[in-house]
């Protein structure tokens, strides 16, 4: 036994944060969410270079075949450097529902296009995951109506994939007839949010599922659990950036970051967060075991845990930078966002807990 | 992540679990410990030990099983015990901190003469660091050992050294070099309690029992050989002993069991002909707890993985006291809010309690003294961002002179 990332999954991390590091910056962020769009192309083509949009799609299509808790330790990587990229709907719902509902031919034709980043998909799961804005599709032959809201990956998107509320998933291209996406004004302007509007739309049903629900919320939990990924990599560098900037700032001729007061703040963030590192491990590593339940009760908990911690380190990490933290100069507020984005989507954490009393038998069902 | 058990792993768990069913009902109530193990205690810790489930790495010659260090067996020991709600042993600090410091710090005529009875039961001990001006400092303690002939005399005053009133020996943090500086001056003695000069003065907590003492020494004598290391190294015993300590005091599968335990009341206790597991607000709760406490598990895991591969641990190993003391009074705060109105009667005893009103709420204020003891939460919070983070100590106020 060994609990704990192995050597290639190190490297993996290694690669992409070294990769990150470069591709990333302030500018960029501020550049992204200036342009509201949630997509840069050079950004994306370096990640595809690097694999992420092919990680989970079997190499027999075209990917690597990898695993959740590589894509968990990719969110985590990607939510540290707030990258404005799609990543949970199109990286990691998209390619998992493609391979787990669609027949043969589907995942012949969908997931090499997926791995090469050429499709990319916005994904819409509200009908599934308790949300509180619109998911309202009728299914008619093989065309779609209605209006669904809260999109994932919207920015740069060429294909929708939406969940009916039945747990039946369909793909519709972007430039058909019928088709409308359009971006919402978000609260995380490097990831803004997508509403689709459809009007007899042509739709791919994925055919290849025993059981459709079943595999909807795996395919629901996954996302979960990249979002408490992302949070766990967006809240450790809200700490160490306040680490930082309290290493600098002097007051009353004392750096501050020599006052308990603010030592303390940052002791209580790192050793609340600390923990959520292996409860995200272990939470994605049994996304790839059959046990419906512990997948379930995990990736549930994972994300309503992350949106707790993740709550608290950015108020204490805006805090511990002082004004500094509330204005828009230092750019802090971008983990901040990114932070509130991963808690409110796909159900809240109330939610979250909900699910994972009912799959563990505490909720009359 | 390789989370699959080895033939040998899967050997082990289904031996423990036809233990578990053919043996778990000797065992005693597991969560005592705050007393002297009784007669049921000692022969359950006697038949972990024959079957190497207690001290399972502890080498034979000092009473133990002599098994390799093996980072999942230890792990699956802990979980089935846990998950069947049956004591893994005494858990007492004799065997969580003096055993494991004598096995890597004491000589081997030390760990002869005093692990094997520590294992049985027989031999139990109390921890003398804490002195009224030394608490959180502890390093400045002030108790002295002056060396007299072939003997130790030790003349100073400790306090919150629990269970001193019923303890045979006491480990003890002194200072046996008067010229030396503050770290470089202290050593650990082993001191038998029945030696004279030693006065216990039981200590009366807010759970109304005599839980901790003031224990006096006047003109205490012990011999020279009852020192742990060298004069002068109490400071990398105190190290040393106080990351026992620590990972003690934050133990996730203490906390599983507790979860498990206010799941059970939960389902159990009834509010207007409603299961409290059925009112969202306590429901909740509980999740939120279970994912803290799953997430202390794993934690643990990890770092018995980095302690397996020989890994400094770095910031995972420095928070588990804060987190898991903290975690605990959680708990505990959950079920007396379970229990309501019916978690107020309250008759603390001096051997346990049956009752779960008492000994909830026993918890829930002796998890107080945890998180206070073994180095509060302050001082945690220190460590952690001191060593772990980096950042830099607080400057030294200079002390105003007394008033005269």
């Amino acid at each position: 036994m060994e609990f704990g990332l192995s050597e290639d999954q190190r490297l993996i991390e290694q690669s992409l944060r070294g990769h990150l590091a470069d591709a990333v910056d302030l500018d960029l962020i501020r550049r992204l969410a200036a342009d509201k769009g949630g997509f840069d192309a050079d950004l994306w083509a370096g990640l595809c270079e690097l694999g992420l949009p092919g990680l989970l799609v079997a190499e027999a299509h075209g990917g690597t075949g990898l695993g959740m808790l590589e894509a968990a330790v990719a969110a985590e990587a990607l939510g540290y450097s707030a990258a404005p990229t799609p990543f949970v709907g199109a990286c990691v719902m998209a390619p998992l529902a493609v391979s787990l509902a669609g027949g043969e031919e589907q995942r012949r034709h969908w997931l090499p296009a997926i791995a090469a980043g050429e499709v990319r998909l916005a994904v819409g799961a509200g009908a599934l995951a308790g949300a509180t804005g619109t998911a309202e599709l009728s299914l008619s032959g093989a065309h779609l109506s209605g209006r669904l809201t809260g999109l994932l990956d919207g920015g740069g998107a060429s294909h929708a994939l939406v969940y009916l509320a039945d747990g039946r998933a369909a793909i519709v291209a972007l430039d058909a007839d019928g088709v409308a996406l359009s971006a919402r004004p978000s609260l995380d302007r490097t990831r803004p949010l997508a509403d689709l509007d459809l009007d007899d739309a042509e739709a791919v049903l994925l055919d290849g599922a025993d059981d459709a629900p079943a595999v909807a919320r795996r395919v629901l939990d996954a996302g979960r659990l990249m979002l408490a990924a992302d949070t766990l990599g967006a809240g450790q560098c809200m700490i160490d950036q306040a680490v930082d900037y309290a290493g600098q700032r002097v007051q009353f001729e004392r750096v501050i970051a020599s006052y308990q007061a603010v030592k303390h703040m940052c002791a209580e963030m790192v050793a609340n967060l600390e923990p959520c590192r292996s409860l995200v491990w272990y939470a994605a590593h049994v996304q790839d075991l059959d046990d419906e339940a512990e997948r379930r009760v995990l990736a549930c908990l994972a994300k309503a845990h992350l949106a707790e911690v993740g709550r608290e380190v950015a108020r204490t990490a805006t805090e511990v930078h002082g004004g500094m933290g509330f204005t828009d100069l230092m750019g802090l507020h971008f983990w901040f966002k990114r932070i509130s984005y991963d808690r409110q989507v796909l159900g809240g954490p109330e939610r979250c807990r909900q699910d994972a009393a009912r799959a563990q038998g505490w909720l009359a069902a | 992540m390789d989370l699959t058990y080895s033939t040998k792993h899967q050997e082990l768990q289904a031996e423990i679990r036809a233990f578990i069913e053919a043996e778990g009902h000797r065992s005693p109530k597991f969560g005592g410990g705050r007393n002297r193990p009784d007669q049921q205690a000692l022969d359950w810790q006697g038949l972990l030990l024959e079957r190497g489930y207690f001290a399972r790495t502890v080498p034979t010659e000092y009473g133990g099983h002599g098994a390799e260090p093996d980072v999942l067996e230890t792990a699956i020991i802990a979980d089935e015990f846990s998950r069947a709600g049956i004591s893994p042993g005494l858990l007492d600090v004799g065997n969580l901190i003096v055993v494991p410091s004598l096995l890597d710090l004491g000589s081997e005529a030390q760990c002869a003469r005093w692990v094997r009875p520590t294992l049985t039961g027989e031999t139990i001990w109390c921890i003398g660091n804490s002195e009224p001006g030394s608490g959180s400092d502890m390093a400045n303690a002030q108790t002295k050992a002056v060396a007299v002939g072939d003997d130790f005399v030790i003349n100073g005053q400790k306090i919150w050294t629990s269970g001193a009133h019923y303890a045979d020996m006491m480990f003890l943090l002194c200072r046996t070099e008067a010229e030396a500086p503050k770290h470089k001056g202290l050593s650990y003695l082993l001191v038998p309690m029945d030696t004279d000069g030693i006065e216990v003065r039981p200590l009366v907590t807010m759970t109304e029992r005599p839980e901790f003492n003031e224990t006096f020494l006047t003109d205490v004598r012990v011999p020279m050989d009852q020192i742990v290391m060298g004069r002068g190294d109490g400071w990398k015993v105190a190290i040393a002993s106080l990351k026992h300590e620590r990972v003690m005091l934050g133990d996730p599968n203490k906390q599983l069991q507790r979860l498990h335990g206010i799941r059970e009341m939960m389902r159990e206790t009834v509010i207007d002909g409603v299961a409290v597991m059925d009112l969202p607000e306590y429901r909740d709760r509980l999740l939120r707890l279970q994912a803290e406490v799953l997430a202390a598990k794993f934690h643990n895991m990890r770092l018995l993985t980095l302690h397996d591969r020989g890994e400094e641990p770095g910031i995972p190993g420095l928070i588990q006291k804060l987190y898991g003391t903290t975690l605990n009074h959680k708990l505990s705060a959950l079920a007396i809010d379970v229990l309501g109105e019916a978690g107020l009667p309250y008759e603390p005893h001096e051997f346990g309690e049956n009752d779960p009103a008492t000994a909830w709420q026993i918890d829930y204020m002796y998890d107080i003294g945890l998180i206070i003891g073994g180095g509060t939460s302050q001082i945690q919070k220190n460590i952690i961002s001191e060593r772990g983070l980096g950042m830099p100590r607080e400057p030294k106020a200079v002390v105003p002179p007394a008033r005269s």
